[in-house]
């Protein structure tokens, strides 16, 4: 029999969203096809985040994120275990710098309550020092939030991905999708440069350009604007001097700069907030790093005596509204995932699985499949388990795994060799360094970098 | 006894090859790359060897010269095998091919080198695209990896590396369209400048910054802020070369526990070498950033001679007095002080400065008393001036730290 659509389910934007519900819906008797304007899964938002584990404790009780944040900390803590995505249970402390922001704290307290996090503690400044010794002076108190935490925002999305492509998901990237429109009799035609698609069923994961794709289909719910974080990533050697993710008491403008650990043993340091113009404007900034730079200075001094590794910026996804902006129209089969901020790493798996339920509810077919779900493991890329080069039996087993390639991240020429091999090679660069590590060290390629690029265009089919 | 050198450089071939001259140590030297030589293995061009092999070599043939006679000499050269555990008091965890082990020498040398900051290190703003690299990215490019880097380049800094990475660029195609500089001249050979602008027309651009790197995919234009008169311009470019600006290999220093100086960023030692650990010795550029080779070779010897003392059963010498620099003095090396230490590498201490100053009178001061005043030739920042060391036999074991300072200019 004649398909009358070339894929089941279109799902436009291949960040740690799309990739979330591909691999959802690719438990199904679906034909799923996951597209991706850039080289990467993974590349655009979703790589540049603070990266952080939220419970969900600060969110505006009652709303949509509220609920997804506290279920997807559920579900992402669990996956993460299950296949090996990076993940460290460091807890935070909302630090209070003065009695201004310390009145804030009963709030904070209230809200975090209604949002059903019951864990949270007011410390007194002895206490918060004898926890985080190097912090700077003058702080006020903290509110201890234990559940949070650090999650690896590059392995996330690759795990779904991967897991969605095991499960047969089709996966097309650097695939624009240039137009969406309607087909007479439903379902949806896209066009892209390598030719158009049909499919019966849409999901809007465009991030940045979610609004534009709403658009196209007639629909004038919300604008993204996008607002722009600077980084700073600062040298392993730093690393002790934080234990905690230390955070500011939000204003109504922003929630303000942190510093924490990451799961790869940096310490970072940031975000600032603008809103920028272009979608595609990461560039930092003269005006933000001097800001950063004060901001650390005052919460942290000695980290400012370390070696800076990385500077990097991402834009979220903001739109007018506080919410996110997930609508399904259940008629047309269109489900639009839009203006997801920077929690959506955390609730990325609770979205999926609403828009599962609701495009369910709306008339998509959801037999499971017969199978289990692929069995996989990612490579683990995070200080807090074995790392490869540990690993004596594996060595032995492949002396690849005992080659350390990049030295400052300790990659071996193992790790790269299976980074740009399997169900998900890395295409470029930026994708080995997602992958592995490589070249995300202090020496920024000093060492390894030609090396890399080699062993990439050997790697490319 | 096995003595152990950490780094296939100049000082650690040196180093090991030195220990076997003083024969009856098993000597492992460790390194992570696949290759020895270090550095030099891809500055291929001449003016290696002059000071320790007395003969003019491109880098390559140094480095190879250098791995042979280590090999020759009996020493064990162990590649591609990296320092992953070390910690204060305990022994080294390897890493490599053949698996993982650990080793607890009687007497280790630290040689693992220095790097150059990258762009993120510098704090440059911008987006961050394709073609901004360092030296020695440059070099493995064009040099092991033989491929185009571009066409249009701006290097910053004006260092001899800098002038070093303009010939990498032209043997790879690429021409440099400037060089740049915070400083208010650059700090290298007359000579090296002079060829510069004679044959390749490339400009000098002092008191002048990179402010910000832009083009996506790749470098489009750089903009160029002069620092006296705040004006801005940009410059087209595919390719941004950052230079100099160095910064000693130090973690495995920090890891052991070593006492570091806050100045070279190295682990501090005395005139033999030897750090604030017993028997954990360090050379080469990971000291200071950086030297030539053919010093950082040197400086190995030197320090596989105070190795081989301490094997043979000498005193460790305690660190009893710290040597520090004022402003705008940047760093000295050796920088502590212990008895019967010896003269330091090549019979001097080495002194940098942040600033250019010419015939400056530097003065050495402990507690109230002067241990040395003069003149030195010239400070030029990123270059060595040398300071003599018979002083070192008045400084008071018991007394406060020695001070460095400049006094007078001109």
């Amino acid at each position: 029999m004649q398909e009358p659509f070339d894929t089941d389910v279109a799902i436009v934007g291949a960040g740690v969203v799309g990739c979330a519900i591909a691999r959802e819906l690719a438990r199904f008797r679906l034909r799923v096809t996951l597209l991706e304007a850039g080289p990467d899964v993974g590349a655009g938002t979703s790589k540049a985040n603070t990266a952080l584990l939220h419970t969900g404790f600060d969110a505006k009780p009652g709303t949509l994120e509220a609920r997804l944040v506290a279920r997807g900390y559920e579900l992402l803590g669990d996956y993460a275990q299950r296949v090996g995505i990076p993940v460290e249970r460091t807890g935070a402390l909302l630090v209070a710098w003065n009695e201004e922001q310390l009145a804030e704290f009963p709030g904070i307290l209230e809200r975090a309550r209604a949002n059903g996090s019951t864990e949270l503690r007011e410390l007194g400044a002895d206490e918060l020092y004898r926890l985080e010794p190097h912090l700077g002076p003058g702080a006020h108190g903290a509110i201890e939030v234990p559940g949070e935490g650090l999650v690896c925002p590059f392995t996330t999305p690759l795990a779904y991905a991967t897991e969605a492509v095991l499960a047969g998901c089709e996966l097309r990237r650097s695939t624009p999708v240039t137009t969406v429109s309607r087909l007479e009799d439903g379902g949806f035609r896209l066009a892209t440069p390598g030719g158009g698609l049909t499919a019966r069923y849409l999901v809007n994961a465009a991030g940045l350009h979610s609004d534009e794709l709403d658009r196209m289909l007639g629909h004038d719910g919300f604008m993204v604007t996008p607002r722009r974080g600077e980084l700073i990533v600062f040298d392993k050697l730093a690393r002790p001097l934080v234990r905690h993710i230390v955070l500011a008491v939000p204003t109504k403008v922003t929630k303000g700069v942190l510093i924490a650990p990451t799961v790869f043993g940096n310490v970072m340091l940031g975000p600032t907030a603008d809103d920028v113009e272009r979608k595609d404007d990461t560039d930092s900034t003269r005006r933000g790093l001097d800001y950063l730079m004060a901001e650390g200075r005052r919460i942290m001094p000695e980290l400012l005596g370390h070696e800076v590794t990385a500077v990097y910026a991402g834009l979220r996804a903001a739109t007018e509204h506080s919410d996110y902006q997930l609508s399904i129209h259940a008629p047309e089969g269109y489900a639009c995932v839009g203006g997801i901020r920077s929690t959506g790493l955390s609730a990325s798996m609770a979205i999926a699985e609403h828009v599962r339920e609701e495009l369910g509810a709306a008339g998509l077919r959801l037999e499971p499949k017969a199978a289990p779900p692929p069995g996989f493991r990612m490579p683990n890329i995070g200080e807090q388990a074995e790392r490869p080069y540990q690993r004596a039996e594996l060595i032995e087993g492949d002396p690849d795994y005992g080659r350390i390639v990049c030295f400052c991240e300790r990659v071996t020429r193992g790790e790269i060799r299976d980074a740009l091999d399997g169900p998900l090679p890395a295409v470029d660069l930026d994708g080995l360094r997602r992958r592995t590590r490589a070249h995300m060290g202090r020496c920024q390629g000093f060492f390894c970098g030609a090396e890399l690029v080699a062993e990439l265009e050997r790697g490319a089919p | 006894m096995t003595v152990v050198v950490l780094g296939g450089g100049p000082a650690g071939l040196a180093a090991a090859l030195e220990l076997r001259r003083r024969d009856t140590y098993d000597v492992l030297l460790v390194e992570r790359e696949p290759a020895l030589g270090g550095i030099p293995r891809h500055a291929c061009h001449q003016g290696f060897g002059l000071r320790d092999l007395r003969r003019p070599l491109t880098g390559p043939a140094y480095a190879r010269r250098y791995a042979e006679l280590a090999a020759e000499a009996g020493a064990e050269l162990r590649t591609e095998t990296m320092v992953t555990g070390w910690s204060p008091g305990g022994p080294l965890e390897l890493t490599g091919p053949r698996g993982r082990e650990t080793i607890q020498p009687d007497a280790l040398i630290l040689a693992t080198g220095c790097r150059e900051r990258p762009r993120s290190a510098r704090l440059v703003p911008g987006s961050r695209p394709d073609g901004v690299m360092t030296t020695g990215t440059l070099q493995q490019l064009v040099y092991l990896e033989e491929r185009q880097v571009g066409r249009r380049a701006l290097v910053v800094g004006a260092e001899h590396v800098s002038f070093s990475a303009l010939l990498t660029l032209r043997h790879g195609g690429a021409s440099a369209v400037g060089m740049v500089t915070e400083l208010p001249r650059h700090q290298s050979l007359a000579l090296f400048r002079a060829g510069a602008a004679l044959r390749w027309r490339t400009p000098v651009w002092t008191r002048t910054a990179l402010t910000a790197i832009h083009g996506r995919p790749r470098v489009e234009e750089v903009e160029l802020t002069e620092l006296d008169s705040g004006r801005t311009r940009g410059v087209a470019c595919d390719t941004v070369v950052f230079t100099a600006d160095w910064i000693p290999d130090h973690e495995l220093a920090v890891m052991g526990g070593l006492d570091m100086n806050p100045g070279t960023l190295g682990p501090m030692v005395d005139a033999a070498l030897h750090t604030s650990r017993p028997g954990v010795f360090a050379a080469g550029n990971l000291l200071h950033g950086a030297e030539t080779a053919d010093v950082a070779a040197l400086s190995g010897r030197h320090a596989a001679a105070g190795a081989a003392a301490f094997v043979r059963g000498g005193a460790s010498p305690k660190h009893v007095v710290s040597i520090e620099c004022e402003p705008p003095l940047h760093w000295i090396s050796p920088n502590a002080v212990s008895p019967s230490a010896g003269p330091p590498p090549r019979g001097r201490f080495a002194l940098r400065s942040r600033e250019f100053a010419r015939r400056p009178r530097v003065e050495l001061v402990q507690d109230a008393s002067t241990l040395w005043s003069g003149r030195v030739a010239r400070l030029t920042p990123g270059r060595s001036a040398r300071l003599p060391h018979a002083w070192t036999e008045a400084v008071d074991p018991s007394g406060g730290p020695v001070r460095v300072r400049v006094v007078g200019r001109g």
